[in-house]
């Protein structure tokens, strides 16, 4: 009980600290807002920032989501240091290639070769120039994970005996005015005749990938696409992997084996591209580490400027009430309690501002919200409130920390003769 | 024993000139003591050192030579620190201008030492509200001071003065910022008090109000020069004589 009263004395003080400083801000409200926008700013930016990252965090994983974190894409480049001894020509993929990864990497569970080519497309009287057709195996299935929504898929049948069928998109069907299942109808593609045997669903380019409209896809065996090329190359490949995990892995074996192919010495650059899921999420990461950054710079100076605005109001405060310090004192407060009594006045200032702040950025949160289809789940997330609530005690603390000790040190005799 | 001081020296530095340090000597040994339940003025003009003395009386400065015994306690030997705690169970303060907080109730002003204070909060309001009873502003609580008159507000810091029962109220001329008639009503009341037992030290230049205390103490360049019983007090009865004869003249002013 002895050693509590102490503690008991201190909590006495607060909590009627608290009540005073906040009975000041009340009627002080003009006074309050002007003396508080430093810490304001600070955390209405620490609040919009947050949320609108972790928002646009959000929509991101959601597209990667939707496109598939396992997803491996492969094709030829010509890194500028080779650009004198070889041409754009020699370092596109070939069939043969794509086999052997398919054959040696472990990491990925399919991969499938792709060849795009621009055909014009006839079906009864209507012709469609510049169509985009791909020459594909059947694991494009797995990859793509589109569902077949009349006919088959392609079989192993098609790509051996060449056949010239075709799966068509929705969108095609559309465009091309035929009737709703296709399945059976015919189309001329660069003036042969393909049967179609699958339709399979129209998927919109999401917004990371260029984004806008669907368009017509008209998929035929690689093999057939093949036939239609002179040049003997294709234009990538892409894959799953096992597990999403397994990405490194898939880029190391991928390029060991491509490597090994082309006989690239060690000091020669690779002449072809891996890329995976991953790498785009790690630029993204470093995109958003970048911008808490530029936050963190604007919060600090913010967070400084208030809370010179902070010190100046309290300065003010202590010299207002130099002769209630002395009459404190005189009654047998502690130096230390008037210190902590000032330094609370300080820490409910600004937590007011906080409150404020908060407010404001969740406003601001509110207009972004509505500004972009990235940025529809922007929320604040817990941790940044906390945080920046967090900051601005700590500001309160250090810049009342000086008017604080000031007002502890008042002579209680001079205090109270102060006029 | 309420106070003992022995050889009580303050001497304030005031900075140096040609080389030799420039002192005051506010107080120059001054030898004082005070038995529980006394009413005692200390008198003196302005530089007399009856301010420097109050205020180590308060405990609000230390001497710089000499010993200050409060209830037992040897307060010369503390810390700045230590004397806050003998200040908040030891001394009540009454000041000339009423140091009151604007914008609390009488209550809340009342209250405030008991802040500041070990003994247990519990009760702290009922205790409050008794010290405000004592002094008269039963029904005054919950008003303001700035709701409340000179004379009342006198009276609430009189009540915060008491409040945590202290060996010793010290009133700093209470009587300065008053009218006569609310002058009066202090008087009475400290007289009431000093009538249940309180010890009261009060200091004045006020030879009217100084009547009112038991036993007149005057200092003059920091000593003291004069130590009596009221009613042996030459100055005093002096001025009692001078008062009665120019209320006669008065009188017979008024009848001519």
């Amino acid at each position: 009980m002895i050693l509590l009263t102490p503690v008991m004395m201190v909590l006495r003080v607060l909590s009627q600290t608290v009540l005073l400083a906040l009975v000041q801000i009340f009627n002080n409200k003009i006074r309050t807002f002007l003396t508080t926008l430093g810490i304001i700013v600070a955390v209405a930016s620490i609040i919009l920032v947050m949320g609108a990252l972790s928002g646009m965090q959000r929509g991101v994983l959601d597209q990667f989501e939707q496109f598939g974190v396992k997803r491996v894409f492969m094709d030829g480049r010509l890194p500028r240091s080779m650009r004198g001894k070889m041409s754009w020509s020699d370092v596109q993929l070939k069939i043969e290639e794509v086999e052997a990864v398919r054959e040696h990497v472990t990491s990925l569970a399919h991969f499938c070769p792709m060849y795009f080519g621009s055909y014009s497309v006839q079906y009864n009287e209507l012709i469609l120039e510049g169509i985009r057709s791909a020459g594909i195996e059947p694991s494009w299935h797995d990859i793509e994970h589109r569902d077949i929504l009349n006919g088959r898929r392609f079989t192993k049948i098609d790509l051996e005996q060449r056949r010239n069928v075709c799966v068509i998109n929705e969108k095609a069907i559309e465009e091309l005015n035929m009737p709703t299942n296709a399945v059976g109808e015919f189309v001329l593609l660069s003036g042969r005749r393909f049967l179609v045997v699958g339709i399979v669903e129209t998927m919109e380019n999401s917004a990371m990938f260029g984004g806008g409209d669907a368009q017509t896809e008209i998929y035929i065996p690689i093999t057939t696409a093949m036939n239609l090329n002179p040049d003997g190359w294709i234009n990538f490949a892409q894959g799953e992997l096992k597990d999403a995990d397994m990405a490194m892995d898939a880029v190391a074996e991928i390029t060991f084996v491509l490597r090994k192919m082309r006989g690239l010495e060690p000091d020669e650059e690779d002449t072809f591209d891996v890329e995976v899921m991953q790498e785009y999420l790690e630029d993204f990461k470093k995109i958003g580490l970048v911008m808490t950054m530029i936050t963190g710079a604007v919060v600090l100076v913010s967070l400084v400027v208030g809370g010179i605005g902070i010190m100046n109001i309290m300065l003010v405060s202590v010299s207002e009430r130099t002769r209630e310090i002395g009459l404190r004192k005189a009654m047998g407060a502690h130096p230390m309690v008037i210190l902590l009594q000032f330094l609370v006045e300080a820490v409910v200032l600004c937590l007011a501002g906080a409150v404020f702040g908060i407010a404001v950025g969740q406003l601001g949160l509110m207009g972004i919200r509505q500004a972009h289809e990235m940025l529809e789940e922007a929320a604040a997330p817990l941790w940044a409130i906390v945080l920046s609530a967090g900051l601005s005690a700590l500001a309160g603390i250090g810049f009342g920390m000086f008017p604080a000790i000031r007002a502890s040190l008042l002579n209680p005799i001079d205090a109270l003769r102060h006029e | 024993m309420s106070i003992e001081i022995r050889d009580l020296e303050k001497v304030y530095r005031l900075g140096t000139e040609k080389g030799r340090a420039i002192e005051v000597r506010a107080l120059d040994g001054v030898s004082l003591t005070i038995q529980p339940n006394e009413y005692v003025a200390i008198m003196g003009t302005s530089g007399s050192g009856k301010s420097t003395l109050m205020n180590i009386l308060g405990c609000l400065d230390k001497p710089t030579a000499g010993q200050y015994v409060l209830s037992g306690i040897p307060v010369h030997k503390m810390s700045t620190s230590a004397l806050a705690r003998v200040r908040n169970e030891q001394i009540g303060f009454v000041f000339q201008s009423f140091e009151l907080l604007a914008r609390q109730t009488a209550l809340k002003n009342v209250m405030l030492p008991m802040v500041y204070s070990r003994r247990h909060w519990l009760g702290a309001r009922k205790r409050a509200k008794d010290a405000l009873a004592l002094v008269g502003l039963g029904d005054r609580t919950h008003h303001r001071p700035n709701q409340l008159s000179g004379g009342q507000r006198q009276r609430v810091a009189v009540a915060r003065a008491l409040v945590n029962q202290p060996s010793i109220l010290l009133a700093d001329e209470p009587t300065g910022n008053l009218d006569s008639v609310t002058t009066n009503e202090i008087i009475a009341l400290f007289e009431e008090l000093h009538d249940s037992g309180q010890t009261i030290i009060i200091v004045t230049h006020e030879e009217e109000v100084a009547g009112h205390a038991k036993r007149i103490v005057r200092l003059s360049d920091g000593k003291v020069i004069s130590d009596f019983p009221t009613d042996k007090d030459p100055i005093h009865q002096d001025f009692l004589r001078s008062k009665a004869a120019t209320a006669q003249r008065m009188a017979q002013a008024v009848q001519a």
